[in-house]
């Protein structure tokens, strides 16, 4: 892995993107790592489009700017892919990931000529089917420590466990769907 | 530790004012004699009281000294002459006249 | 024993509030300060603190409430952004001449209009001049350890002044980065007991506070406030050497990275001084002789320092997040070119206008400024001396 990792994820203001970020700045965080995760917000509403970011590096991360060439794009939400930029800086030798329902050959055309890796995640399916509900975080969330080989899946599930027993400590019956959301996104992630 | 305001004064170099400018300790304005304001005071005519006492709470600055339940002179370096007192009395035994 | 952790910002100075205990909190939320009353009230909910939570009617009340709550004898603070300070305006005074002691966690944000919620500099440079101690932040590291030395410095007997604790808004408020707290233990003892020798609470000594004050005597009362402020640096710098016996990182006025033989510096205040770092790393790498001076401490300015530190450089550029609408440049062009003058510099200085309304600010951008600098350097001239960075033209 590379020393610096920088990750930049586009989503729809409510959707959890943010979210997404700083779960994944925490879940690094707990391997030891050197952590940046935070939003850039635009218009302050639901449905707008807004971007977060994490850089992730064994060393002390100083920079306080944006991310404008990532290693990899997290796209929540991919009516995204028509109105943003979503390839924008990000590096040949990379990675996108959609969270789409539609085969990953549906989706290439809209990415503008993008070189690198392709991945695709119907978090949708797999949050119903874990979780009863729609909540991308948590499949995307899986999905993009795969990609970008953030940590082993071993490391990964214990670190997570451990993390959603914390924050779900007054409702520890939906740990675990949260889960089996996590375990099946490794496995859907294509 | 109570303000020392006799070093308190348009003399007083700025060392010498206190941080902030607070007052520790309470009742400092007996120390000035801000009687001298006044333009207009108010004369008790002893003979007319009947030291029924309604003036003595009515004065905003606490100038009219009760002794054993009868009240005594007006206390000149505080009272700021507002005739307050005059309107309170029945009997006609404060008047206002001017500063002499 | 340190803990590391990684919080944002605004959770790292509710955390080190929590830590501290205040007596008094009164506050009015606004973006992007909002999450440290919000933390904060949290805290008071699950008794971790047994501070009085006021939330008020408006930004006027929280710092008037502050005050009041000061006054009485009550170790207070409140929190605020941008337009909350703007309001905040009358009472910011009030709460420096009567030599009160409280805190204010001020998330950096720009001033309206046109409305804008994003960081710059605009709210608290208009403060500048209030009588406040102003320590600013890089990182949440440094937002979470002035926080906990804030009131060692401004309850100090020789200071006794309202102290505004600044980061800066979304870049590190909103931001998750690596931290390490101290033990709770640990901020309890270095930050003491709060004992007041006057306060209106105290039914052995009735006092007047704020009595009103003629013109014979306003004058010696400003310079009597002026004295608190003298005293400042030295209680920083005490204070600073205390926090790194029991934390192990230390602090000064300001921070000087690569400036030993740097021939080009910048200087600047909150977030971008951490992007200008790698900047300088990577010119550096090329070996170019360029160095950052990041101001900790902008109120009281510590002028002298600050001078003999950039004395060998050939040129300098001063950043301001702020505008000041001189035709001349910002506040931190203006302290620092004076400073400059009066020892009697030879550098070639220029102030650039950046980062307004949350304009990120690159590497590319700093490393944009290196080269500008050179650039003055070997044409003999400064040009322009009030510029804009990253605008469209």
């Amino acid at each position: 892995m590379r020393n610096l990792t920088e990750i930049r994820w586009h989503g729809r203001g409510g959707q959890g993107a943010k979210t997404a970020a700083l779960l994944l700045a925490d879940v690094a965080f707990q391997t030891g790592k050197y952590v940046q995760g935070f939003p850039e917000y635009g218009p302050e509403r639901m449905g707008a489009p807004i971007t977060a970011y994490n850089r992730i590096s064994d060393r002390q991360i100083r920079v306080h700017s944006n991310i404008y060439d990532p290693q990899y794009v997290v796209v929540v939400d991919e009516s995204l892919l028509e109105a943003v930029d979503v390839t924008g800086g990000l590096k040949k030798d990379g990675a996108i990931l959609v969270n789409t329902s539609r085969p990953k050959e549906e989706i290439l055309p809209h990415l503008k000529g993008y070189e690198g890796k392709v991945f695709t995640i119907d978090a949708h399916k797999v949050s119903m089917a874990a979780m009863g509900k729609y909540f991308p975080n948590t499949p995307l969330l899986a999905a993009i420590v795969k990609v970008a080989e953030i940590m082993d899946e071993e490391t990964f599930l214990r670190e997570m466990r451990a993390s959603f027993t914390h924050k779900f400590a007054s409702k520890p019956e939906v740990i675990d769907g949260n889960m089996a959301a996590l375990k099946m996104a490794l496995e859907e992630v294509r | 530790m109570a303000t020392d305001i006799t070093k308190l004064g348009v003399k007083a170099t700025w060392k010498e004012l206190t941080e902030g400018m607070v007052i520790a300790g309470a009742g400092t304005s007996k120390d000035f004699n801000t009687g001298e304001w006044s333009t207009d005071k108010p004369v008790f005519i002893e003979e007319k009281c009947k030291q029924c006492l309604l003036c003595t709470p009515v004065c905003p600055d606490s100038c009219i000294p009760v002794t054993d339940g009868k009240r005594g002179e007006f206390d000149y370096e505080h009272c700021k002459g507002c005739g307050i007192c005059v309107k309170s009395c029945p009997f006609g035994a404060i008047t206002m006249k001017g500063v002499e | 024993m340190a803990k590391r952790d990684r919080l944002s910002g605004n959770e790292a100075i509710a955390i080190a509030l929590r830590q501290i205990n205040p007596d008094v909190f009164p506050a009015f939320p606004i973006t992007p300060s909002t999450e440290i009353p919000q933390y904060f009230a949290s805290f008071v909910a699950n008794g971790q603190v047994d501070t009085e939570f006021i939330p008020v009617e408006s930004e006027h009340s929280s710092m008037s409430a502050a005050i009041g709550a000061s006054a009485a004898g009550a170790r207070s603070l409140t929190a605020t952004s941008s337009c909350g300070l703007a309001y905040m305006w009358e009472e910011l005074y009030i709460a420096a001449s009567n030599r009160l002691p409280l805190a204010l966690a001020l998330v950096n944000r720009a001033l309206s209009g046109p409305i804008n919620i994003n960081c710059d500099h605009s709210d608290s440079m208009g403060a500048r001049d209030a009588g406040w101690i102003q320590i600013y932040a890089e990182n949440n590291q440094e937002a979470y350890d002035n926080m906990v030395q804030a009131y060692r410095i401004s309850e100090h007997k020789d200071v006794r002044l309202p102290i505004m604790i600044c980061q800066d808004g979304f870049i590190t408020s909103h931001a998750v980065e690596n931290m390490e707290l101290l033990e709770d233990e640990e901020v309890k003892n270095f930050v003491g007991e709060y004992r007041p020798e006057n306060y209106l609470l105290n039914p052995d000594c009735p006092m007047a506070v704020g009595p009103y004050s003629i013109t014979d005597y306003y004058m010696e009362a400003k310079r009597n406030q002026a004295e608190g402020m003298k005293h400042v640096e030295k209680v920083v710098l005490e204070t600073a050497k205390e926090f790194a016996a029991v934390s192990g990182r230390e602090y000064g006025l300001f921070e000087a990275y690569c400036m030993e033989d740097a021939e080009y510096a910048v200087i600047m205040i909150g977030s971008a001084a951490g992007t200008t770092k790698d900047a300088i790393d990577r010119l550096r790498e090329q070996g170019e002789k360029v160095g950052l001076l990041k101001i900790r401490l902008y109120r009281p300015f510590p002028a002298e320092g600050i001078a003999q530190a950039l004395s060998h450089v050939k040129a300098v550029a001063i950043m301001d997040r702020a505008e000041g609408y001189t035709n001349h440049g910002g506040p931190l062009g203006a302290d620092v070119m004076s400073a400059l003058y009066r020892a009697r510099s030879q550098a070639y200085a220029v102030n650039y206008i950046y980062g307004l309304g949350g304009r990120d600010v690159r590497i590319e951008d700093m490393e944009s400024v290196f080269h500008a600098l050179k650039q003055i350097a070997a044409d003999g001239c400064a040009g322009e001396t009030y510029r804009y960075l990253g605008i469209r033209e």
